[in-house]
């Protein structure tokens, strides 16, 4: 295994850092390279502004009737060089996949190539307006077009709904057209099947297409209970949602014949696309049975999470939901791209309806097009390869000293869950956590899912290189010999991010959600 | 392939040491049935970097970009400038790369920024709180109607007519499923007619009256008639802007009595982008509404050394927390562009906004005088920020659009495309002026306009031109 | 006056025709640093086991349900400046409503303070 470290420094030099001796106090509170930075209205003025433009001239006649603003918004502005160097500032205080490792189980962060965001600021990408005449756009429409076909292959679907926003309004896509299927079929029937450790967008989405969410029991090995499932199938239920492989990281090897059962008895299947990573290029969900399913193009495919969105949820279907899609679609016709907008035509006569002004995220279209483009089948295929080689190393390299539960599962997909069982005392995952913070890692995903206690759900990805593993699996084991040891000072990392622990409960039981200005501070 | 790092000799060792003979091994719980015997075929294989420029490129040079050509194109996205300082910040690995903010001890770069743009937001709309923003503002104005009928117990929206029909379908396709009731209706031409009418329509079971401000048509109403009316009943009202910037010049809809201000940010810092991403703004004028908001919300408090801090807070509201009961479905926000608009209000600051929207308006101003000129072309509005509606005399606007788009003239939008069917608006043509329209633009629409009316009318097209727009 | 105890962890206290309902001790160390309580609207007609309330902390929400059938004769508007009172005096300035008894006979399926210690040391 490689050393913790290539720069010099040595678990010996640890001495220095037990001492704590951080010198003294600095006058600015800076701390060389780590600069504290107020908030813009702390040091802006409403009379500075960044942009050239002319100034208001208060003779001018308008057309604004008796609706011109009398009072002041409220706005400060900076100039450039201190806008920049404000933001610059405060992006150092974060931590992003072009800084590290960020092993954060069901979010697949990996690294975002940079020639998605060079493609999607090309003029053509970039500066064209969704309402433009079509035969204006024909480029942007046959983007869309292609990378629906792309996603379709990939899945082995029939059907595509691209304008969903983001993972969860795909999933709202998805529960709609079956709501809307059922309802065609004379009743939209009463009950949608989550499993208890599914993200919590499942529930919510099935409550709010109106359906009741009854849990689907697992088995011990952390797998869907088939005959559990099967036995509470019946007229009444429209769907089960599954996310294919789970939550637990494990691949639901039975869900052909899940899929078989509920298409029985009358239901659909709705595939949660999260951790699409772990099979894309490998494996089609179509081949499953699946019904509908979302794509995350922010997870698979690349696209910035950028600091919590925007993202970007295209929905396949299969033959039966196809025709309840929403508007609006792409069509090709003798090399023309047309975007069908109107609830009229033959082919969207049953869609059910709009779920968003324009045609969705054509600038996460633009990325991951261009991202599966450089790609190809093979890389794909590659890309999903790594990825769960990836994660069975972190697995096997852990499971001696750390709770997994499932580790005798077979082998996990793109992601290993782990537990805190062992834990001396009162310490806990979320301690654990804040340690890898210390050691310059981003914590995994935390007690997701609610079925294990303390759950750490560690997904790397194929962007991590061995190396970069093989020094985070040192930091993880001395971690966990710590949390197990009953190593107390773990209760207060981090130690040495730009901010300690926050307090959270002052923050919801009085909650300031903007800033009041000086004369309300106290 | 050049975004793997994984060596062929690694892939050997890690095997080894998890004990597989080989990478199927990995997937043996694939059942036979959906097992493939390689690539995923009819896809191309990788391609350099190079070559996938190359084929992008060969798409976007398709397109008509907007900044070559004279531009006229607004009804909810708006082309304005962006200082070139926008970009630079949002490519920031820091920012461009983090996820959402669940560890705040690393992540008070986007914490600090979200608790500045909520403060920016809830400024411009005359608010209270605004959230750290939703997927656009077609997505928040039904989030505002869901979280109306939470707050009143009611379940019955009456939507202007005069809001964007994009988001009215938005709304109404989202009300199929919650069992809410949706009272609208096509937009009066005469803007008296539409306000009466929609007062009219607020009832004791209304749980809120949803308005656009300005209107699709461009035109100004009065929001306090509106919300009088509205708090009379008991109901909420809800304001749409699609346009930001028209706020640095109009009373804000908060200060007219909206309870609930919703909106597109697009105009500011986000580009056109085809439609999207975009940018949801969120805003409540009532402090003691705010846990019935959805969405993440961004609050200040303190770490363990007292010193200031940022955490995302009263996230019980949301899924990952209250499942089956939570306020809505969203997970995520649209974190780069509420970047992108808070670096842009900020360089603008309030000097900024005032002349920023000054100078859209007097450019406004100009062309409406201008076009007005054009034989055949009238102004439907009397007020307007920048954009106003033009009627055409004897052509509908979509034919009009088409054949100036031939001529490299992009001259608005036609309301006949966004009201299919609706006669009344099919020779409406809606024209959008910002800082970045010249007067040279304004000349080539004119001098368009001049020679599309001047033409006899062209026999109705067929079905196949319906797809030209 | 007696107190009474669920095992959904309320207690109950009876006076009159009046029952005072709050979450126990154990309930709010479970639940940790309470942030905010939602309280029923005054004059609510509840059935046994309906939603009357929901105690959040950080990072949880839970549903406090209605131990009796009753209407909601009053909250507690303490809580609304200061939920931290659950967590520093939960049964008693912590309580959260106070409902009418419409049917007495339902206080039989209730524990008594020693069935109710007994119940949280087996759990």
């Amino acid at each position: 295994m490689n050393a913790p470290n290539q720069s010099g420094w040595k678990p010996s030099m640890q001495a220095v850092e037990e001492g704590v001796d951080h010198g003294p106090a600095t006058t600015t509170g800076n701390r060389a390279l780590m600069l504290e930075e107020p908030l813009i209205f702390e040091i802006g003025h409403t009379e500075t502004t960044g942009v050239d433009l002319p100034p208001v001239d208060p003779d001018a006649t308008t057309r604004l009737s008796d609706f011109a603003r009398s009072e002041p918004i409220g706005l400060v502005g900076l100039t450039e060089p201190e806008t920049v160097r404000h933001y610059t500032r405060l992006s150092r205080q974060n931590y992003g996949i072009d800084l590290g490792f960020f092993p954060l189980g069901s979010c697949t962060m990996k690294h975002n190539p940079r020639l998605n965001e060079k493609v999607a600021r090309l003029p053509g990408f970039a500066d064209i307006h969704p309402l433009a005449p079509q035969g204006s756009v024909q480029g942007a429409l046959q983007v869309i077009y292609e990378l629906g076909e792309w996603l379709k292959t990939l899945t082995g679907m029939p059907g595509i709904a691209m304008s969903p926003k983001a993972g969860a309004h795909g999933e709202l896509c998805g529960i709609l057209a079956i709501r809307a299927a059922h309802t065609a079929n004379g009743n939209p029937r009463e009950v949608v099947l989550v499993p208890e450790s599914a993200h919590g967008t499942n529930p919510a989405t099935a409550a709010f297409a109106g359906y009741k969410v009854e849990d689907i029991p697992a088995t011990a090995e952390g797998r869907v209970d088939v005959d559990k499932l099967k036995a509470r199938l019946g007229p009444d239920v429209a769907a089960v949602m599954i996310t294919n492989p789970n939550t637990c990281g494990l691949f639901e090897k039975d869900f052909r014949t899940i899929a078989d059962a509920v298409h029985d008895a009358g239901g659909y299947v709705y595939c949660d696309g999260a951790n699409f990573n772990a099979i894309v290029g490998r494996v089609r969900p179509g081949d499953l049975g699946v019904d509908a399913m979302h794509i995350n193009l922010h997870k698979t495919f690349s696209t910035p999470h950028g600091g919590g969105g925007p993202g970007s949820g295209p929905v396949v279907f299969s033959e039966a939901l196809t025709p309840f899609a929403p508007l609006p679609h792409v069509i090709e016709e003798g090399g023309e791209y047309h975007l069908v907008e109107e609830e009229s035509a033959g082919e969207s006569a049953d869609t059910f309806g709009r779920m968003t002004a324009f045609h969705g995220q054509m600038g996460m279209f633009t990325r991951a097009l261009t991202y599966m483009l450089s790609h190809g089948a093979d890389g794909l295929k590659q890309v999903a390869e790594d990825a769960v080689l990836n994660a069975n190393y972190i697995l096997r390299a852990m499971e001696d000293i750390l709770h997994a539960p499932f580790a005798d599962s077979g082998p996990c997909m793109h992601e290993a869950l782990f537990g805190d069982r062992d834990f001396e005392g009162d310490l806990s995952t979320l301690d654990l956590a804040k340690g890898l913070i210390d050691e310059g890692f981003h914590p995994m995903t935390v007690y997701f899912p609610l079925v294990v206690h303390g759950a750490m759900l560690v997904e790397p990805t194929e962007t991590e290189s061995k190396a970069s593993i093989d020094q985070f699996i040192t930091a993880f084991r001395s971690l966990v010999e710590r949390a197990k040891a009953g190593d107390e000072t773990l209760k207060n990392a981090p130690y040495h991010a730009p901010r300690r622990r926050l307090d959270e409960t002052a923050a919801a039981r009085r909650p300031k959600l903007s800033w009041t200005g000086l004369e309300e501070q106290t | 392939m050049r975004y793997l790092p994984l060596t062929d000799t690694d892939r050997a060792e890690m095997l080894q040491s998890v004990g597989a003979n080989s990478i199927d091994d990995l997937f043996i719980d694939v059942p036979d049935v959906a097992q493939l015997d390689g690539p995923i075929r009819d896809l191309p294989m990788h391609a350099s970097e190079m070559a996938v420029e190359r084929h992008m490129k060969a798409r976007a040079a398709k397109n008509l970009a907007a900044g070559d050509a004279p531009f006229f194109l607004g009804a909810g996205a708006y082309r304005h400038h962006v200082p070139a300082s926008v970009d630079t910040v949002i490519q920031r690995g820091e920012f461009l790369t983090a996820y959402t903010p669940y560890q705040p001890e690393i992540a008070q770069g986007t914490l600090q920024m979200l608790f500045e743009f909520q403060s920016q937001v809830a400024r411009l709309y005359g608010c209270a709180v605004a959230n750290a923003s939703l997927y656009d503002g077609s997505t928040a104005c039904w989030e505002a109607v869901a979280m109306a009928t939470r707050v009143t117990k009611r379940k019955r929206a009456v939507l202007s007519g005069a809001l964007h029909p994009h988001y009215s379908a938005v709304v109404k396709t989202m009300a199929q499923f919650t069992g809410d009731s949706i009272a609208d209706s096509a937009p009066a031409i005469a803007a008296e007619a539409d306000l009466d009418g929609l007062i009219a329509r607020i009832d004791d079971e209304t749980a809120c009256v949803v308005v656009q401000y300005p209107d699709i048509l461009g035109r100004l109403c009065d929001l306090s008639r509106v919300a009088e009316a509205a708090h009379a009943r008991g109901a909420l009202l809800v304001a749409v802007n699609t346009e930001p910037v028209a706020l640095g010049a109009l009373r804000s809809p908060g200060e007219m009595g909206a309870d609930i201000v919703v909106g597109e940010g697009q105009a500011l810092g986000v580009g056109l982008q085809f439609g999207g991403p975009y940018l949801g703004l969120f805003a409540v004028r009532d402090p003691k509404h705010v846990r019935q908001m959805p969405g993440r919300l961004c609050g200040e408090t303190t770490d363990a050394e007292g010193k200031r801090g940022f955490v995302l807070t009263l996230s019980t509201r949301e899924q990952h927390i209250r499942r089956e009961k939570a306020t809505s479905n969203i997970c995520t926000n649209s974190g780069l562009c509420a970047l992108a608009f808070t670096v842009h209000m900020t360089l603008l600051g309030e000097e900024g906004m005032r002349r920023l929207a000054a100078e859209n308006h007097r450019l406004a101003c100009l062309a409406a005088d201008r076009l007005a000129q054009v034989p055949g072309v009238s102004v439907l509005n009397g007020a307007f920020f920048n954009e106003f509606t033009l009627m055409l005399e004897g052509r509908r606007a979509r034919d009009v659009v088409r054949e100036l788009a031939e001529r490299g003239i992009l001259a608005g939008v036609s309301l006949g495309r966004l009201y299919p069917g609706v006669e009344a608006l099919e020779h409406a043509l809606l024209v959008a002026v910002t800082e970045m329209t010249t007067e040279e633009d304004i000349d080539a629409l004119a001098i368009g306009l001049h020679d599309a009316l001047g033409k006899a009318t062209p026999v109705s097209g067929a079905t196949q031109q319906e797809y030209a727009e | 006056m007696p107190r009474y105890f669920t095992d959904e962890h309320e207690w109950i206290d009876f006076e009159d025709d009046t029952a005072t309902v709050g979450i126990t001790d154990y309930a709010q160390e479970q639940l940790g640093d309470i942030v905010f309580v939602e309280l029923p609207e005054i004059g609510k007609s509840l059935d046994k086991g309906d939603d009357a309330a929901v105690v959040e902390s950080v990072k949880a929400a839970s549903d406090v349900y209605a131990p009796i059938t009753g209407e909601v004769t009053e909250t507690n508007a303490a809580l609304e400046d200061e939920p931290a009172l659950v967590n520093t005096s939960p049964e008693e300035d912590g309580w959260f409503f106070r409902m009418n008894v419409g049917d007495a006979d339902e206080l039989e399926g209730l524990m008594d303070e020693d069935a109710y210690k007994e119940f949280v040391d087996n759990l």
